[in-house]
């Protein structure tokens, strides 16, 4: 077995995290430090450890588990997530008192989970760290004081999610048998077109439907506005963001083995264009803002598939470039989602009445972030759908870059109003916990909403990693700096 | 050409700074001061444009890669199409401050942020030589305007500002589309590098129409041009102003600066389509203002009649009427958006826009029926203004385009004759219903009338030098576009060519 210590790093130290966080979950209840007020700076050390380590790479455990640009990549966006997820939930006014690190273990037995999903490049290894990831998520979604829709939610996501991963091992089973193998890299050489091996075909799609069920892809969408609605804000905005990036990074491994004109591409691709339609139009009659968020990451996960399905490395990169656009912006929005709902409720589109005049730094963040999920320069979220569209014209799927770029047109309508509530409303509704306008809350805000611009105008240096990334699974290699082999 | 330091840059970004710099003030007047002085060293930033070469290249150059991997460039210059476009909104954002110095009561920040955003998004859409880096600009206009619209508009602003917004970003997302097509076929983003390029015809026919009608809604041409009426009558006088002067420009600038160009050939084939809607947009404009009740209307559905007369001369395709079509663009600009900025000073007065509310001010503002009169005679192209030269320039570009033409948009001359002599009669002589107690023109009010009056007079009884920026650009032009709408026309039947194309793009196939 090889195994290099130095290229798991950022595996390791989240590891340890982890380990301190459940030892205080395990002992006294008033145990100081309090974990809020030493969490966020573990975690902002752990994004640090995972940038130090972008340049690792080598493979391990019998070549189950290999430690590329991709996986890298990944790794830091997560990490990344991790820390603004912890900052956003340090507030949390929907979590009793006693289970607080309990919850920050789950999370970050989740993110854990996840790291390890980036970097598994064998079928039986992505399931078990696909389930790593998700059993943490079934206890935490219900952890809503005094919510019964709580536990619905919590119900609902166990339920799909146990029919999903089911669904996924069978799949498994079809793949092992017709390919007799389930090391990625081996399976890359195998034929999937339908005429010639029509069982792993099956296997196949029915493998993916649990990294669908990940990424909240029709048809396996249901459980996502309910669960975005029932869970509180702040876990929301986890579920929302990273176990989406863990299903990003696998079907990315696995889009490696999809050729534009099969028939499993064909079908990632109608699933694609369905998702974007069907979210989209969904949204639309949405008014709690949860649930109209949920609908619009239905519409997300179908654009990424256009990336995916373009079978070039440029339309991998593109994908991951978006999975990041993504999760920055969905953590931007859903840290005003949290700021603005300073006692944990449940948002409706009135509640973000006049919110320029009580809270202008979230306004203008939410504006950035409205913007950005609609694709209008100068933001992450036009780069990113830019990308996307470029990275998949001409490879066979024309039909489905313009779906996008029609889906894009009906979206302006919905994220509009998150706007036009924030800018141009002014009728604020009955008497409700004013939004928290603190320096920590604005700065958060501020910073993301940054962030999403930025990238928006300087996206060349990470759009170069995600591509180089992409390259990599293909076999492109190129010359990195960094320890390992 | 190399300055030394990047013009076009300092120009596009400064507005923006100091757009910022507005978050750490407070006081109303303040802000409107502030705001004043960064639009004035915009016009003096502005001042080395006057280096400007008389030829049609490229000027003022800067050339960066920004995502290398994509070929997507940070790439700006202006020639002799787009330089009057960038004095032109250069010139009319202190206009748009004065105009609003009374007229904006509520949120004067973010206000003037809106306005000074606004002027950085439109000089990089009129600067830009990158596709994307267009598109970018193109985009990012939308956001002040709607709020511009949205916040500080009348009664119906909501309806207004969402029915702006929605229709031109539907629009844009299809201009999104020809851009990428054009990088997959072409293989740059760079607009002079495509200009050089020859495309199929079947490619042209479909990037053609993508644009045309992202292009065609801003303009706003019939039958797209409902939001405009809207936005106009909800809009405050800066934003009306802001709209009719610099923002309807980027469409016609669009089918200038991209479809003559990049697709001579579909240009071709489609120039009797787009002389056909020009002309309904003029008659169909000039019409409905005839029957307007509401002055802003009128002047909102007037700007139709006079934007069509714009692409009506850039699809004749000869030099009269291409020069003809800039000199309107121009000309419109000037003059629609003094017309708005004086709605603003009698509505602001009346709090009314109804004609029979402001009635007999050629006895008590005399002053002000006086810039009225001008710009309405300017508007219709009397003789001795500046409109005069844009319109006779594109009757006689339509005459040697063909007869019938010509004579089809004569009327439409008389319709805006017609419509701008009944609300300026009813205004200087109709029976006075309030006005007797109102004020003149303050010293405020005489300055921003007084700019657009000089340019009145000088354009129109002095063209030349405007003449001498422009024409080497229009040569160039349409040399290039003689040499190369011959281009294959692979079918003789395009219609069915392109459901065969709908057909194949489905199916994914080239």
């Amino acid at each position: 077995m090889n195994f290099n210590l130095t290229a798991l790093v950022p595996e390791l130290f989240f590891l340890t995290l982890v380990l301190v966080l459940m030892i205080q979950s395990l002992g006294d209840r008033n145990w100081q430090p309090p974990v809020e007020k030493w969490l966020p700076f573990g975690a902002g050390l752990a994004f640090f450890v995972s940038i130090t380590g972008f340049g690792l790479h080598g493979t391990m455990f019998w070549d189950v588990y290999k430690v590329d640009l991709m996986s890298q990549f990944f790794k830091i966006v997560m990490a990344f997530g991790f820390y603004v997820v912890v900052l956003n939930a340090s507030r949390q006014p929907t979590l009793a008192e006693g289970k607080r690190a309990d919850y920050y273990m789950l999370l970050g037995f989740s993110t854990l989970g996840l790291m390890l999903l980036a970097s598994a490049v064998e079928l039986i290894t992505i399931y078990l760290a696909l389930e790593l990831a998700s059993y943490s998520m079934y206890a935490i979604i219900p952890l809503r004081a005094k919510d019964k829709g709580a536990a619905e939610a919590g119900i609902k996501y166990i339920l799909f999610g146990a029919v999903a991963t089911a669904l996924a091992l069978y799949g498994l089973s079809y793949i092992m048998a017709a390919q007799h193998t389930t090391h990625i890299a081996e399976l890359m050489d195998k034929s999937w077109a339908f005429a010639e091996n029509p069982m792993a075909v099956v296997g196949l799609s029915l493998f993916l439907a649990g990294m669908f069920f990940k990424l909240a892809l029709f048809p396996f969408h249901f459980w996502c506005p309910d669960v975005y609605q029932g869970a509180s804000n702040e876990t929301a905005a986890f579920v929302a963001t990273m176990p989406k990036l863990g299903a990003i990074v696998v079907l990315c491994r696995l889009a490696v083995l999809l050729k534009p004109g099969l028939e499993i591409t064909t079908i990632l691709a109608v699933l694609g264009a369905c998702s974007m339609t069907f979210g989209n139009l969904s949204a639309l009659a949405q008014t709690d803002l949860k649930r109209l968020l949920g609908f619009s990451s239905v519409a997300h996960a179908g654009y990424i598939m256009v990336g995916l399905v373009s079978g070039t490395p440029e339309g991998i990169g593109a994908a991951a470039f978006y999975g990041l656009a993504y999760l920055l912006m969905n953590l931007l929005v859903f840290w005003i989602v949290s700021r603005v709902a300073s006692d944990g409720r449940n948002l409706k589109l009135a509640d973000l009445n006049g919110l320029y005049k009580k809270a202008p730094v979230l306004a203008f963040s939410l504006a950035a972030g409205a913007f950005a999920l609609v694709g209008l320069p100068p933001t992450m979220g036009f780069m990113g759908k830019f990308f996307l569209i470029t990275s998949a014209w001409d490879h066979g799927y024309n039909w489905l870059v313009i779906t996008l770029v029609l889906n894009s047109a009906i979206a302006i309508y919905y994220y509009l109003s998150l706007f036009r509530h924030a800018f141009t409303e002014e009728k604020v509704p009955g008497k409700v916990a004013a939004p928290d306008n603190g320096w920590f809350a604005s700065a958060g805000a501020g910073m993301l909403a940054a962030a999403v611009l930025l990238i928006g105008i300087l996206p060349a240096p990470l759009f170069n990693f995600a591509i180089r990334a992409g390259e990599s699974l293909y076999g492109i290699v190129h010359a990195v700096g960094g320890a390992g082999h | 050409m190399d300055f030394g330091y990047p013009v076009l840059t300092i120009l596009i970004a400064f507005p923006l700074i100091a757009a910022c710099g507005l978050f750490f003030l407070r006081a109303p007047q303040v802000v409107r001061y502030y705001t004043m002085a960064a639009s004035l060293i915009e016009c003096l930033l502005a001042i080395p444009l006057i280096n400007f070469q008389l030829n049609a290249d490229f000027q003022f150059v800067e050339q960066i890669d920004w995502v290398h991997k994509w070929g997507l460039q940070y790439y700006l210059g202006v020639d002799g199409i787009s330089i009057l476009m960038v004095l032109l909104t250069i010139a009319v954002l202190p206009l748009c401050v004065m105009c609003s110095w009374t007229y904006i009561g509520k949120r004067e920040k973010e206000f003037h942020f809106c306005l000074l955003f606004m002027t950085s998004a439109v000089l990089g859409v009129f600067c830009a030589l990158d596709l994307v880096l267009f598109y970018v600009f193109w985009e990012a206009m939308l956001i002040p305007m709607y709020l511009l619209i949205a916040v500080w508009g009348g009664d119906e602003r909501k309806y207004a500002s969402l029915k702006f917004f929605l229709y031109t970003l539907a629009g844009s997302t299809l201009l999104l589309a020809a851009i990428v097509a054009f990088r997959i076929t072409g293989g740059t983003f760079s607009i002079p590098e495509l200009m050089e390029m020859n495309f199929s015809f079947r490619f042209q026919f479909w990037a053609f129409l993508a644009m045309a009608l992202a292009f065609a809604i801003k303009v706003p041409m019939f039958p797209f041009h409902t939001w405009l009426p809207a936005a106009h009558v909800q809009a405050p006088s800066a934003g009306s102003v802001i709209l009719a002067a610099v923002l309807l420009k980027m469409g016609t600038y669009g089918f200038l600066r991209f479809c003559l160009p990049l697709t001579p050939a579909a240009s071709e084939y489609f120039a009797p389509m787009m002389i056909a809607i020009s002309i309904v947009s003029i008659l169909y404009g000039g019409a409905i203002a005839l029957g307007q009740s509401d002055i802003k209307k009128l002047v909102a559905y007037s700007s139709v009649g006079h934007m069509g007369f714009v692409t009506l001369g850039i699809f004749l395709f000869n030099q009269r009427g291409v020069e003809g079509a800039l000199f309107q663009m121009l000309n419109h600009g000037i003059v629609t958006g003094a017309l708005f900025m004086m709605i603003g000073c009698v509505y602001e007065r009346s709090h009314s826009r109804d004609i029979s509310k402001n009635m007999g001010l050629g006895k008590y503002l005399p002053a002000f029926m006086f810039f009225w009169g001008l710009m309405a005679l300017a508007s219709f192209g009397f003789p001795g203004t500046n409109g005069f030269v844009g319109e006779i320039l594109v009757f006689v570009g339509a005459f040697q385009h063909s007869t019938i033409i010509g004579m089809l948009c004569v009327p439409g001359a008389l319709l805006a004759a017609a419509y701008m002599f009944r609300v300026s009669l009813k205004m200087a002589w109709g029976k006075p219903s309030t006005a007797a107690g109102w004020r003149d023109l303050n010293a405020r009010e005489w300055v921003y009338l007084t700019i657009p009056a000089v340019f009145v007079f000088w354009i129109g009884l002095a063209p030349t030098p405007f003449f001498k920026v422009i024409d080497p650009s229009v040569d160039k032009l349409l040399n290039d576009f003689d040499k190369r709408k011959v281009a294959v026309v692979e079918s003789e039947q395009p219609l069915q060519t392109a459901a065969a194309d709908v057909l194949n793009v489905l199916a994914g196939k080239k």
